[in-house]
């Protein structure tokens, strides 16, 4: 009768690793990042317990980005056919930007070249608009947020980090916005566009936050990085 | 080319059979049939139920390896040519048939079986080479195992070509092969956590894994070689060993 | 070729080991920038570098498969990974054991979770010294752990023999030259699922069995140092910060 009864071995914000139990029995219900084997929760992944309530998560320390509708993300056009854009989005899925969504006016295809709104090597910042079953993104420049992003300089981050480089209420960017006087904008996708004054002591604490963002006392060591100011 | 498809042959193994109602550790229909292609040194052909496997033995002269140069050499090729399946590309050797020839390979070199050493004619200059090579003319299954079969069938009827002033005189020739035991390749399929023997073709798609265990006369094992996705157990390991001991021997009846 | 002189004096071997001892272990994960996983794992002077590339857009594209990712693994060994040279490139014993150790990984990775993408696993062997394709699987099951992608557990290897007529853990060098039977074995985790098993060399059933039980043991302590790597590597706290 033991074997029915359930229990977690885990805490919040523990590490794991895949194959670790983290519970047995069917109380506990597996969010993403884990599976289940008989009566046991796995991890399927290196990274974070998240509990809440009866579920139990992982949040991964490493991984590409799947994108989700809804993401807000950081793309590079690559290329173009008639009506739409191809976009790499830093995941191992491509989308695609139609006209439709880029484009609130009319447009003669026969006169216009769609080059004009966005070319090869323009970088913008887009919305998911939909994911297909089979992987299919397409984006959107319907948001108030979406527009091309000109000069500045872009840098990649693990996708999973990016929660912990906004911060609470966006506490961490904001920090590092105001001592660099710096725009920056944080892609879900894990692509970070940075344009201001001091661009690199940005980038500079951007990095450190991504490889020390399971430590402890981040915060104050990324203030005190920012008031050194070097 | 329809076929029984993957669950159809899960099912009925779940349930104790197989689609042509043989039993697990049953081998279908098999036939050796030995110098059937003059020009080679060697030859044997091995059908087993519809899979069809030619293996000719060419011996050639050539300078040994150098960490045993008192030896003769031995080399083992397998090719899946066009012909006998919809599923083979012409073109070099593919990761499959490289495993299949290199597990042959293992099953007579560390059986030992052939005489190496009475293969030197100079040593560290001038050996004997002995190119084992398989040709698989029709695939419905169990490739590894008949061609083992053939490998070894061609090996102990394989003549030595005669040797004069440098140069080798075929179809003439001085003796035999040196073969001193007869290693038996068996290959054991897990199938819905089921062990099976002689998969063929529709089976070998429903595949979980495979072992093929090589053994010798004085039923010894000599090579090992686990192939397929899925694992084994260490009961399952220990079954298929004794599987391949028992079945082992019957094979070994037919080249004899 | 002689026989080397006894290799077992006394239940010492040449290095001094014990018959059941690993040689030293080394095992680190997350070497290599440019990689998305990467890790050392050495077994005495083997030493194995394993990097994954992926889950990436799979390249050509009629390869991919629209429900699942496609693992490809490589093994390669360095030129100067040997006493003499190998030539660079691939080689029918490479192909080969590339083939099983792909073979062993997708035992456990979750393919369905990353459709139509391609994941890539290099291992390089930088130097060797026996039971390569061991170290090989080690440092390729911690890098894809390390590059973020889903797998049931880890795949744990470690070889065994027999020398001198003993049953030996961890072959080493002259071992795999001069002793009687060589066994590459790689289990899931610790558990009793043999995803590798490859065995060269005569030995009767008996002794086989024996081989069996000490692979296992050999593979279960694997199984935690590499578990401690990770231990090691994230030593973490709490985080203060919510996601």
């Amino acid at each position: 009768m033991n074997e029915l009864k359930s229990e977690i071995f885990v805490k919040d914000r523990q590490l794991v690793i895949p194959g670790e139990t983290l519970a047995k029995g069917l109380d506990f219900l597996p969010s993403s990042g884990c599976y289940r084997v008989n009566n046991e929760l796995k991890s399927k992944l290196l990274g974070l317990v998240k509990l809440k309530d009866r579920f139990i998560g992982i949040i991964p320390l490493a991984g590409v980005y799947i994108p989700k509708t809804g993401d807000g993300v950081i793309g590079l056009v690559e290329d173009m056919q008639t009506t739409i854009w191809i976009v790499d989005i830093n995941s191992p899925y491509d989308a695609i930007l139609p006209l439709s969504e880029a484009v609130g006016e009319y447009v003669d295809l026969n006169k216009t070249d769609i080059s004009i709104y966005y070319d090869i090597n323009d970088l913008i910042y887009a919305k998911v608009l939909n994911v297909s079953k089979s992987k299919q993104v397409q984006l959107t420049m319907n948001d108030h947020r979406a527009r091309k992003l000109i000069g500045g300089r872009v840098l990649t981050i693990t996708p999973s980090k990016v929660p912990r480089l906004i911060g609470k209420q966006g506490s961490m960017i904001e920090l590092i916005k105001n001592k660099t006087k710096c725009q920056i904008i944080v892609g879900q996708n894990g692509v970070v566009w940075i344009k201001g004054e001091r661009e690199g002591l940005a980038a500079k604490a951007i990095l450190t936050i991504e490889s020390e963002s399971h430590i402890t006392g981040l915060t104050d060591k990324i203030t005190a990085m920012l008031e050194k100011g070097e | 080319m329809l076929k029984a498809s993957e669950n159809y042959v899960r099912k009925l193994i779940d349930e104790g059979m197989r689609i042509d109602e043989r039993k697990f550790d049953e081998y279908r229909t098999i036939s050796v049939e030995t110098n059937v292609i003059k020009k080679a040194e060697g030859s044997a052909r091995v059908l087993i139920g519809n899979s069809n496997v030619l293996v000719g033995v060419k011996m050639s002269v050539g300078e040994p390896f150098p960490d045993t140069p008192n030896e003769g050499v031995l080399i083992v090729n397998a090719e899946l040519v066009p012909v006998a399946s919809p599923t083979f590309d012409p073109g070099p050797p593919d990761e499959t048939a490289i495993e299949m020839a290199r597990i042959v390979d293992r099953g007579i070199r560390e059986s030992k079986c052939i005489d190496l050493e009475k293969l030197c004619m100079e040593e560290d200059k001038k050996v004997w080479i002995v190119n084992v090579d398989i040709h698989v003319l029709d695939h419905d299954g169990n490739l590894i195992d008949a061609s083992a079969l053939a490998a070894i069938a061609a090996l102990l009827t394989a003549n030595i070509p005669k040797y004069e002033d440098e140069k080798i005189v075929y179809g003439e020739y001085e003796g035999k092969i040196p073969i001193r035991d007869v290693p038996i390749a068996v290959t054991i399929a897990k199938i819905s956590n089921k062990l099976l023997i002689d998969t063929n073709l529709e089976e070998e798609n429903a595949l979980d894994a495979r072992i093929t265990i090589a053994t010798n006369e004085k039923e010894e094992i000599c090579a090992i070689q686990k192939g397929g996705v899925g694992f084994f157990t260490t009961d399952e390991i220990k079954q298929a060993a004794d599987l391949s001991i028992k079945k082992g021997k019957e094979l070994r009846q037919l080249v004899k | 070729m002689g026989k080397k002189a006894k290799m077992i004096i006394n239940g010492k071997r040449l290095d001094g080991r014990s018959l059941e001892d690993f040689r030293p272990i080394t095992v680190e994960v997350g070497v290599l920038k440019s990689a998305e996983g990467s890790a050392v794992f050495k077994f005495g002077d083997t030493y194995a570098l394993a990097a994954v590339y992926g889950p990436r857009t799979m390249h050509p594209r009629h390869l991919q498969d629209p429900q699942r990712a496609i693992l490809r693994c490589r093994y390669s060994m360095a030129p100067f990974s040997t006493n003499e040279r190998v030539r660079p490139g691939v080689n029918r014993r490479s192909v080969e054991i590339s083939k099983v150790l792909n073979e062993a990984l997708s035992n456990v990775v979750f393919f369905e979770d990353y459709p139509k993408t391609g994941i890539d696993v290099f291992v390089e062997i930088l130097q060797a010294d026996a039971s390569t394709r061991c170290a090989g699987l080690n440092a390729a099951a911690l890098a894809l752990v390390e590059a973020g992608v889903p797998i049931k557990d880890l795949i744990s290897s470690c070889s065994v023999g027999k020398v001198d007529g003993e049953i030996v853990l961890d072959i080493g060098g002259d071992e795999d030259e001069f002793g009687e039977v060589d066994m590459a074995t790689a289990t899931i985790g610790n558990e009793d699922k043999f995803v590798l098993l490859q065995v060269d060399g005569i030995i009767t059933k008996e002794d086989f069995f024996k081989l069996l039980d000490l692979a296992r043991k050999g593979c279960a302590e694997i199984y935690e140092r590499q578990k401690n790597a990770f231990k090691e590597k994230y030593k973490a706290g709490e985080i203060d910060v919510e996601s």
